[in-house]
């Protein structure tokens, strides 16, 4: 198979999604500390646990007075959607085991999304790794900043950056409504997901959100529907 | 927090994050099973996106986040490159909450 051909949009559009989630490393590694968490304790929840919701929800619940199990809980709750996510690039990420393994630790929000939005499967392994390494990089940087004082940036939220990702998370989304399955698939995730958040621990909404999947296929099987991985998008952007 | 819960947690995370990419490893996923996994990115980045505008500690909220990314989604849909996208989205949000 021929490289594909250059695009320096999804390595630019990767790196940038990295720094703006660094960010909010640098208020996790503030809130750990404050929490009780020591600079290396931080450091080694970001570099080893690397799901920034989970890490969130497991200081959250020990700050909060929650028993170690409660914290677990909650937080593997939360991780438990990158197993699912795992399922959706198994076809981008294909080649040795060994690599496949190092990627694992990669299967997060940001990656996936920006593979998933790449309609060339060429694409979205890149797209996969060069986000997976720049928020890896800038998620444990802005740990360390954090953990170590250097909360001179504020709070991320205050730039409006909590909102720049579920955006961005539509922009990638965009290509897989091109068909009606697609449309079904989208539309019934977002209000299982809706309908979840009141009723469901955290984690749960997105888990349940694949069903969405399911219920595409139910509504509109057509064989004659071409699937996500067949749209051919515009070459350039 | 004790290292052996960070160990746990890390274990737990690691394992959840490969399981998926290796579950088709022993035996290739039948027609079946791959047409609802062709299905999924859509379902879950739409369910990405509500929980992430709406969602706050467990319940429905509508905030300064909505703003952004209603903006987010019009770009989106114009087809705006990615970074004018989030930067947009980014901008309304922080415009919304710095009236508010």
């Amino acid at each position: 198979m021929p490289d594909p051909p250059p695009r320096p949009a999804d390595v630019r559009d990767g790196v940038v999604l990295g720094a703006a989630v660094g960010l909010f490393g640098v208020t996790f590694g503030v809130l750990a500390t404050t929490s009780g968490l020591g600079v290396a304790q931080a450091c080694a929840m970001s570099l080893l646990v690397f799901t920034g919701a989970s890490q969130f929800a497991a200081v959250g619940v020990l700050a909060a007075g929650g028993s170690p199990a409660s914290a677990l809980g909650s937080a593997l709750l939360l991780a438990a959607r990158n197993g699912v996510y795992g399922l959706a690039l198994h076809r981008t990420l294909r080649g040795p085991r060994l690599r496949r393994l190092l990627a694992a630790q990669l299967v997060i929000d940001e990656s996936t999304a920006m593979a998933l939005g790449q309609a060339d499967p060429r694409h979205a392994a890149r797209a996969f790794w060069v986000t997976g390494v720049s928020v890896f990089v800038f998620w444990n940087l802005g740990t360390l900043a954090g953990a170590l004082g250097g909360d001179a940036l504020g709070d991320p939220e205050r730039w409006g950056l909590d909102a720049a990702f579920p955006a961005g998370f539509i922009a990638l989304a965009v290509p897989h409504l091109a068909t009606r399955a697609g449309r079904v698939a989208a539309v019934t995730g977002a209000v299982v997901a809706l309908v979840a958040v009141p009723l469901t621990p955290a984690g749960a909404p997105i888990l349940l959100a694949s069903l969405g999947a399911v219920v595409a296929l139910r509504v509109a099987p057509g064989p004659g529907e071409p699937g996500p991985d067949d749209i051919v998008r515009d070459p350039a952007p | 927090m004790s290292w052996w819960l960070l160990v746990a947690l890390a274990a737990g995370a690691y394992g959840f994050k490969a399981v998926g990419l290796l579950a088709f490893d022993a035996r290739p996923p039948s027609p079946a099973v791959l047409r609802p996994l062709r299905l999924l990115p859509p379902a879950i980045l739409a369910g990405l996106v509500v929980v992430q505008t709406f969602a706050a500690d467990g319940t429905l909220v509508l905030d300064a986040r909505a703003a952004g990314v209603a903006a987010g989604a019009v770009l989106a849909w114009r087809r705006a490159p990615f970074l004018v996208v989030i930067v947009g989205a980014a901008a309304v949000t922080a415009g919304v909450r710095a009236l508010g």
